[in-house]
């Protein structure tokens, strides 16, 4: 019994729902020998895995479903083991190189070169070239990104690269132009309705139109979120009638919890209490920027039109600083106090100089 | 068209050797000749009179990337050694080569000291008796390791010269520098990326319009490298598979990872900035723009908080790349003739402050939600 996310994730490119000039492209280049390195990016939950699963297949048949999953062992240069976990069948590999962090160089070259040292030996394979599907490519280090650079050209012969990211913001100029970008843009609210509708046909169960929007409106272009709450308020309430409330995750309620501490009183008490809560946060394994993002955007919802700007400024500011520096709490914290004195001053009616 | 033999021809021939077919067009039409670099006259005429007096100075090669650097000293040397001995004779090292210190004292040293062996008599190249060794990116070898050239250049003067390619010159240091003559290269002007491009295009046999080629130009700046390698991914998508359709500007757009200039125009409204709308808009992404328009220009009356933030989220949605995007909003400002000097410098300041952020690592929505809401603040100040 799987979820419906899975049970339902288009197999082929035939089956995928919308973007259909994306699938008649990546269908028409599967069908040429001529197939480049590629980069796949857009939001998440907009289908990007989904559409390189499809293209494997098209390009390699049922075989490249066959997965086992490896655990490999690197050494660094400086003798430390880092144990990476790999995702392979007979006609691809596909590795998530950010889990090692700075480490992500070796991995790769190590991984790549083994590859390109391999010939397909399977008389029967459709291509003569190995995929190497890399995860999250936006978090490669600079390092990592340069030492592809020359990598993707000179085994172009026997391998093809199939980046995933989430932007290209971060990628090295270089690496954009080996590559042909595919920009997997999220569904827009009709596209997430009719999967949703797809989905709950074949589950067969009518699905209300108040539910439906609801979730599409609070999935935000997520399909992977869109499925999952369908599949939890299926749970709940079986036939879906119009009084159903989508539970917002822990975590959101409480950073909003936070948000309206902040708003509502501006005191050093306040700071500690809120930075028990920061904590706690930090603890569960949410990422700083989700909670700076969340609680900033609850802070701006709730404070007045006047000073809603200075809040984002603020955020935007310690977001950056936080990836700088080393210790999220500080610049959490940092943020919180220049939102209270903020919020006081715009109360008290006096204009801040700016510190700037 | 000219894919589709090559399809079956893959399977067998395939086994051997790299297709020509299925090599980047970029070594594919990589110039056979000085003669053929386009657009750097000066540099060509100077080389060409190395190439009948046999005497070669080292040299530096600066200029932004794409502008035919590399291609110019590989067709040098080709021409001065011949394809029999150009392997003997040419030491090329780039920058994912290990190239710290020890290769230099290394590698670089036991090729520049030894004696080219004589090359059988071949009246079509001069083949004179040095070697070359072609130091690609130049500029991110480490200062050290460029210490340790110095000596080296100047040892084995006699029986080998250097060519140090790189972008930035300020990047190499003084002592390297003066040992060399130096030749800037220009970005390449529009005719002669336009030539060039047409040249590819007759040849592969694809039909290219003129504003396809025009877009090419705009989205690659000057960097012909940039040029044909989108003119290829273009074309290999329109020719792919059973149908077969012609070659769109906007197609060349969305695999150059370009916003759609609606989709700016629009969003720059939503921030104050009313650019008119030019009627020789080429890229009209024809199902969303209305439907952009439309939300953009009820968003134009209010530019509230929640307006703007709405409008970010629709961007990140579309999963465009912000640091682009902020490039194309830039492009747009400066243009602009109805935006005061101060409002542009303004923008230009948080713009720049926001590039910065983005290079660090910053959260892309938020930093372009900063941008917006400054941009917005900026326009209403003064106006």
């Amino acid at each position: 019994m799987s979820l419906w996310v899975d049970k339902y994730r288009p197999r082929t490119l035939d089956d995928l729902h919308y973007h259909p000039d994306l699938s008649q492209r990546l269908k028409s280049l599967a069908a040429t020998g001529d197939f480049p390195h590629m980069l796949f990016y857009g939001p998440s939950g907009a289908g990007k895995k989904t559409r390189i699963a499809c293209t494997l297949r098209q390009l390699f048949g049922t075989g490249a479903e066959k997965i086992k999953i490896d655990q490999r062992v690197f050494m660094t240069p400086s003798k430390r083991k880092l144990d990476v976990n790999i995702v392979q069948s007979n006609y691809h590999i596909e590795i998530t190189p950010s889990d090692v962090g700075i480490y992500d160089r070796v991995v790769i070259q190590e991984i790549l070169k083994e590859i390109a040292q391999t010939q397909q030996v399977d008389l029967n394979a459709k291509q003569r070239f190995k995929v190497v599907i890399i995860n999250e490519a936006d978090s490669l280090t600079r390092d990592a990104q340069a030492a592809l650079r020359r990598t993707m050209e000179k085994y172009m012969s026997n391998m093809r690269l199939i980046l995933c990211a989430n932007s290209t913001s971060k990628l090295i100029a270089p690496i954009k132009s080996r590559c042909l970008l595919m920009r997997v843009a999220a569904p827009d609210d009709e596209e997430m309705l009719a999967v949703l509708e797809h989905v709950a046909k074949k589950e067969k169960f009518h699905l209300p139109e108040e539910a439906a929007t609801g979730i599409i409106n609070d999935a935000q272009g997520n399909l992977r979120k869109a499925l999952l709450v369908l599949e939890a308020l299926k749970m709940q309430s079986p036939d879906l009638t119009s009084n159903i409330t989508i539970a917002k995750p822990d975590w959101e309620t409480y950073c909003s919890k936070v948000a309206d501490m902040i708003v509502r009183e501006q005191s050093p008490d306040k700071v500690l209490e809120v930075r028990a809560k920061l904590y706690e946060l930090l603890a569960h394994c949410i990422p700083p920027t989700t909670i700076l993002k969340t609680i900033a955007y609850c802070v701006a919802e709730k404070s007045d039109e006047a000073i809603r700007a200075d809040i984002m400024h603020w955020a935007a500011i310690y977001e950056v600083r936080m990836r700088i520096g080393s210790k999220k709490i500080f610049h959490l914290e940092a943020w919180v106090v220049k939102v209270m004195s903020l919020t006081k001053h715009h109360y008290h009616g006096i204009s801040l100089s700016d510190d700037e | 068209m000219f894919l589709k033999p090559q399809q079956k021809q893959s399977k067998e021939a395939a086994k051997h050797a790299i297709d020509p077919a299925l090599q980047p067009w970029v070594e594919k039409y990589r110039p056979k000749t000085i003669d053929d670099v386009s657009s750097q006259e000066h540099t060509v005429t100077v080389l060409r009179k190395a190439l009948t007096s046999t005497n070669l100075p080292h040299m530096l090669f600066y200029g932004p990337p794409g502008s035919g650097k590399t291609s110019t000293i590989l067709a040098l040397s080709r021409q001065l050694f011949g394809p029999e001995n150009f392997r003997t004779r040419v030491l090329e090292l780039n920058a994912s080569d290990e190239r710290g210190i020890s290769i230099v004292r290394e590698k670089i040293k036991n090729f520049a000291r030894q004696t080219p062996r004589a090359a059988e008599n071949d009246p079509n190249y001069p083949c004179p008796p040095y070697k070359i060794i072609i130091l690609d990116e130049a500029d991110s070898m480490t200062q050290d390791a460029q210490g340790a050239l110095r000596r080296i250049m100047e040892t084995y003067a006699r029986i080998t010269r250097f060519c140090l390619v790189c972008n930035y010159v300020t990047r190499i240091i003084e002592p390297l520098a003066s040992r060399c003559s130096k030749f800037r290269f220009k970005p390449l002007d529009i005719e002669s990326t336009r030539s060039r491009l047409n040249h590819i295009a007759t040849e592969e046999k694809i039909d290219v319009t003129p504003e396809v080629i025009d877009t090419l130009i705009a989205v690659s700046d000057g960097d012909l490298r940039r040029a044909i390698t989108y003119l290829q991914s273009a074309a290999r998508l329109s020719n792919a598979g059973d149908l077969k359709v012609a070659i769109t500007p906007r197609e060349i757009q969305e695999t150059a990872g370009v916003v759609p200039t609606a989709t700016v125009r629009a969003f720059a409204a939503s921030l104050g900035i009313d650019s008119e709308d030019p009627t020789d808009e080429m890229d009209v992404d024809e199902d969303d723009t209305a439907k952009v328009r439309a939300t953009f220009r009820k968003a134009q009356q209010q530019r509230g908080f929640d307006d703007i933030k709405s409008q970010v989220k629709l961007i990140m949605r579309k999963g465009y790349s912000v640091a682009q995007l902020l490039y194309q909003l830039h492009d747009l400002v400066v243009q602009d003739s109805l935006i005061t000097e101060r409002q542009k410098s303004n923008i230009a300041l948080i713009l720049g402050q926001a590039d910065k952020s983005l290079t660090d690592g910053g959260d892309e929505e938020l930093q372009l939600l900063e941008v917006a809401l400054k941009i917005s603040q900026a326009m209403k100040d003064i106006s």
